[in-house]
């Protein structure tokens, strides 16, 4: 059903993958997200659109191999289906003319930025982007990212590429040197999204973060993915995923996160395993 | 046994037949089903039962209207492929119904020969026929030629897949839209493997697929295509809205986002749709705790207590506001539950929950309560006694307080009117909506209820949806 017609190494960890599905592409708007699952027996996975093509019905993928689902996930080829993939979910990002906007990007969180950034310069704004990784090769979408930017400022955490410095920095100087800004979106990882919240917090122009909480369904019913937003309890699945960054209990999102820690340690490990096995001429029912 | 000239003074004499079941102690260590079935002796003795009433009043208290005593006489008759054509003429999902419809308030509440005795035992014969004929599969039924009518279901639960079976075999052409990975709804996510094996849910939803019902997975109304586009671009002339009552509600007291707190869709969701308990075989992982507070006493509170009891808790303790006497799960469920070792602590309603320094739940605060004059429901009002709060250690806490709409499947909807408590507006026995050419039927329009009443609501629309496809449907008068 939905095939992945495309497939990119990014960095080695990081995979893109464009895949075939009609009916998302044709609705796909910046900001919104899908639940995929790569097999049968495979858990519901919320991943942000992070490019779209309604002509040929298709929507790009990134992700970052982080447990054993997004580590099978990146052993996929073109050919192979993904079991099923639904959406596109979630509230869309609110483009519009704001004036100058300014767009921070960390990790693998510079894909589902560009939609977002290409859209807001699409409706007239001065794009400034900062996007940054921990280390060269983790970096990707520089030139993509240059191309809807009318500023763009790359920095790693080691200096291994382009400033060395965490994103907050670039963010904590344009906000200090005065340049008027209308309004910022930060995604990363929760703990850079809580950091860039803290940094502009003083600044008063308002910021969008994108929020990755574990969810189930992605359509309500669960309440996997809840976090405390200006003190009310809100669904990321449906009230977001973009919500105000000042306004979200960060820690409570980032003890969210961590439910399920043993659990994902236990099944990577026994991926790994399996990997080993398979690869040593074992056993093929990986 | 069950010779016909059998007088009826013989029968009424022949005691209810006993449902099997797994022992208590084996099946907390375990997802197999409870219930096991009746054996084929068994079986006809309970048909012997049945007095075979002139004017059956059990037919009266079944929602979607089965002719009970009919297909109890051809199962008496050991006419098994007859009594299937005569349950499955009424009834798309009869081995579903067999196991989860609550028949002691329904058929068997009205059973004559429960006047004087215990009443015929209807669920655990349609049960028995229904499996019957999953084991003896048979070519479905000839269809009417078709009538070119495309018809959308939106929701792949019971409302939704009796509607569209219907209106199948009414000659239209149906697709049913689902949300999820998996066709079922509330069958497949909700309800526990250990009450309802899911092989039953795929051979029933198989058979839907039979009589020609196409069914669009992972597809959101709402959102991958709204209403309005499915009836003025997708080429549908009429919708049937079987969304359920999907979304949880919360207590909104301190703490209810400590890690360890989840609802109990997302909790049965887990362990049922995604498999939890294979964790790691399947993917999807559950953390259940050593004492476990299930908040509520409906069928959802008794599958969640149940199934936390197998992942491995210690305890499990039912958290009730109201009394024994009000409980609404099923009689059976809660002595299911009872037998498994369930700790039910009612008149006790939680204020606050607690957590630690990471963010887990550690305990629970409590008051306990009275019963004071009856509500708007006609139950008797629970009311706090004040000063008499206390502690639970709990590390774990489910909330089964009921469910509401999910308002996903309104956007752009114009002309569909909800009332305030997010059910639609439907007529009761058309299912007619206030917006043209769009019906609705089950927990969408009750809020949440019985699998049965859902079915019964599809049935009746899926009625009315035919008399308007062929232009005998008259004004609309939503």
């Amino acid at each position: 059903m939905y095939e992945i017609l495309k497939r990119e190494d990014l960095a080695p960890v990081t995979k893109l993958f464009v895949v075939q599905a009609p009916a998302v592409a044709r609705k796909a708007r910046a900001g919104q997200f899908v639940i995929v699952r790569i097999h049968q027996e495979g858990e519901r996975v919320p991943l942000t659109i992070a490019d779209d093509d309604r002509q040929q019905g298709t929507i790009t993928l990134v992700f970052q191999e982080v447990g054993k689902t997004t580590m099978q996930m990146g052993t996929l080829q073109p050919g192979d289906h993904l079991a099923s993939l639904t959406g596109p979910l979630g509230r869309p990002s609110e483009i519009r003319l704001y004036g100058t906007v300014l767009c921070v990007g960390g990790g693998v969180g510079i894909a589902p930025l560009y939609p977002i950034a290409r859209d807001l310069k699409a409706a007239g704004n001065t794009v400034i982007s900062i996007i940054g990784a921990r280390t060269r090769e983790l970096l990707f979408w520089e030139e993509k990212m240059r191309s809807v930017s009318d500023e763009l400022i790359v920095c790693t955490d080691d200096g291994s590429y382009g400033r060395k410095a965490l994103v907050t920095l670039p963010l904590k100087e344009l906000l200090e040197a005065g340049r008027a800004i209308d309004r910022i979106w930060a995604i990363g990882p929760a703990i850079m999204m809580k950091f860039c919240a803290l940094t502009a917090r003083s600044s008063g122009v308002p910021m969008e973060v994108s929020l990755n909480s574990i969810m189930v369904d992605g359509t309500g019913m669960c309440g996997a993915c809840r976090v405390e937003v200006g003190g009310q309890t809100r669904f990321v699945c449906v009230d977001g995923p973009e919500f105000d960054g000042y306004q979200v209990d960060w820690d409570q999102l980032l003890a969210r996160q961590r439910i399920y820690l043993d659990q994902e340690k236990l099944a990577v490990e026994r991926w790994q395993q399996q990997c080993r096995h398979s690869s040593q001429g074992g056993d093929e029912d990986v | 046994m069950s010779d016909r000239s059998m007088p009826q003074a013989e029968r009424i004499k022949i005691p209810r037949q006993p449902m099997p079941t797994q022992d208590p102690q084996v099946r907390v260590h375990n997802f197999h089903e409870v219930a096991l079935g009746l054996a084929e002796e068994a079986a006809l003795l309970e048909a012997s039962r049945c007095l075979q009433c002139k004017k059956p009043r059990c037919v009266e208290g079944c929602p979607v209207g089965v002719n009970i005593p009919a297909f109890i006489e051809r199962l008496r008759e050991k006419d098994l492929p007859g009594a299937v054509r005569s349950l499955k003429g009424d009834n798309n999902l009869p081995a579903i119904c067999g196991r989860v419809c609550p028949q002691e308030t329904q058929c068997e509440a009205m059973c004559v020969v429960g006047k004087k005795g215990e009443p015929v035992a209807i669920g655990r014969l349609e049960r028995y026929v229904a499996d019957w004929d999953l084991a003896h599969p048979s070519p479905p039924p000839p269809l009417p030629p078709s009538s070119g009518k495309r018809v959308a279901v939106i929701g792949c639960g019971p409302a939704g897949l009796t509607c569209a079976g219907d209106l199948a075999r009414y000659g239209h052409q149906v697709t049913i839209f689902e949300s999820l990975h998996a066709p079922g709804g509330v069958l497949i996510y909700g309800i526990p493997e250990f009450r309802l094996p899911k092989r039953i849910v795929h051979a029933e939803v198989d058979y839907v697929r039979s009589l020609g019902v196409e069914i669009r997975l992972d597809t959101v109304i709402g959102k991958t295509y709204t209403l309005d586009e499915l009836l003025n671009e997708q080429g549908y002339e009429a919708v049937f809205l079987g969304t359920g009552a999907g979304l949880p509600m919360f207590m909104h007291i301190p703490g209810e986002n400590y890690n360890g707190v989840l609802s109990a869709n997302e909790f049965l969701t887990r362990v049922n749709l995604m498999k939890a308990y294979l964790f790691p075989e399947w993917d999807t992982p559950v953390k259940v705790g050593r004492k476990v507070a299930v908040v509520g006493a409906g069928n959802v509170a008794m599958d969640a207590s149940r199934c936390a009891l197998r992942l491995g808790a210690d305890q499990v303790h039912i958290v009730y506001r109201r009394s024994a006497a009000e409980v609404p799960a099923r009689a059976e469920e809660v002595h299911h539950a009872e037998e498994e070792g369930i700790l039910f602590d009612f008149l006790t309603n939680p204020v606050e929950i607690y957590g630690d320094e990471k963010g887990w739940v550690r305990g629970m605060r409590c008051i306990r309560m009275k019963l004071g004059e009856p509500d708007a429901s006609g139950r008797r009002r629970p009311l706090p006694i004040e000063g008499s709060e206390f502690d639970m250690e709990v590390d774990m806490v489910i909330m089964a307080l009921g469910t509401q709409p999910n308002p996903l499947v309104f956007t752009e909807s114009g002309g569909l009117e909800r009332t305030r408590h997010g059910t639609v507006v439907a007529d009761e026995q058309t299912g007619r909506t206030t917006k043209e050419r769009v019906w609705a039927g089950g927990d969408i329009v009750t809020g949440a209820a019985t699998v049965i009443s859902a079915m019964g609501a599809g049935k009746r629309a899926a009625a009315d949806m035919d008399r308007f496809l062929r232009g005998e449907g008259g004004a609309w008068a939503g």
